[in-house]
């Protein structure tokens, strides 16, 4: 899944494949931006309400990180793939707040692979995804089934 | 639920809201954090495998949290003007189990609401407890496109120590 120009498909994706994009660099105006629009709570919008919050201090919506995150995935490789969507997600967990200047990094592990079972043409991609700060620190992870089509040729085989 | 820890029951269920998914949104949201084809523009939609343009995922379930925190802001309002206390809610360490079944296509409104499925008092934080709620999404057809279940930490009413 390094290649940068080939098309990704299902038969590309391997078990213990890791890769890791970024950094991306997380500004106070987005972080605002997004609470204002989704997720209106006081430590998203405001410094001094951070402060007081048990986060202790401005930091992004949970649901903002899931956004960062999957543009990050796009970026990395989902634009270049046969990306089917996903039917949902395993889990996420925010481990710890995501702060304005903080700039996250992201690694993807592959953890295992199958053909549907119901559609043949597609693959199903089990895999870990963990956001990490400039301190090394893990601030969200993130498991989850995607789906993408099959190498041309291969659904028959 | 703008209640306190103690006086919330598994099996309490609470109607959040509806959202319309305009295409004019639906392209908007996914432009900036899912730009995959079949998200920011019709023609892709269209010969893609949902067959028309379709709204993030993560755009269904951000949806959710605003119409769940708008909620809470009605609710404290009300007990503001009743001169009653405000517990506080939140945050949330993360979900499980989040499940799209269904595309959400421009047009689209979304009803959500959630449920408290399972309650237990938080051994980290004594002055709190750990609710489990399912949230869910659902079309203008009564079909669900939308769940997950979400845990955060609710504020006790009269913590006592361990």
């Amino acid at each position: 899944m390094c290649t940068p120009l080939a098309k990704l498909y299902f038969e590309d994706f391997q078990p213990g494949h890791m890769a890791e994009y970024g950094p991306r660099l997380v500004t106070r105006e987005e972080i605002i931006a997004f609470a204002a629009q989704y997720d209106p709570q006081p430590m998203h919008l405001d410094e001094a309400a951070g402060q007081k919050s048990l986060l202790g201090g401005l930091s992004a919506s949970g649901w903002h990180s899931c956004g960062i995150m999957m543009r990050m995935i796009c970026d990395g490789f989902m634009l270049n793939s046969a990306s089917m969507g996903a039917g949902g997600v395993e889990e996420v967990r925010w481990l710890r707040p995501v702060r304005a200047g903080d700039r996250l990094t992201l690694r993807v592990t592959v953890l295992e692979t199958r053909i549907s079972k119901s559609r043949p043409d597609m693959g199903i991609v089990r895999i870990r995804y963990e956001m990490m700060n400039a301190h090394a620190e893990c601030v969200m992870t993130m498991v989850t089934p995607a789906m993408f089509g099959r190498r041309p040729g291969e659904a028959s085989s | 639920m703008m209640r306190f820890y103690d006086d919330l029951r598994v099996g309490d269920r609470i109607e959040l809201g509806s959202h319309l998914f305009t295409a004019e949104d639906i392209k908007i949201f996914a432009r900036q954090f899912d730009p995959q084809a079949f998200h920011i523009d019709e023609d892709e939609g269209a010969r893609s495998h949902f067959g028309a343009l379709v709204a993030s995922g993560w755009h269904t379930a951000s949806m959710w949290m605003r119409k769940l925190v708008d909620y809470h802001k009605r609710e404290a309002e009300a007990l503001r003007q009743r001169g009653e206390r405000i517990p506080e809610v939140g945050p949330s360490p993360g979900f499980r189990d989040l499940r799209w079944y269904k595309p959400v296509f421009a047009g689209d409104t979304v009803t959500y609401s959630y449920e408290v499925i399972a309650m237990r008092v938080s051994q980290s934080m004594p002055g709190r407890g750990l609710v489990t709620v399912l949230g869910s999404g659902t079309n203008q057809h009564g079909a669900r496109v939308f769940s997950l279940e979400s845990i955060a930490f609710f504020q006790r009413r009269d913590p006592t120590p361990p």
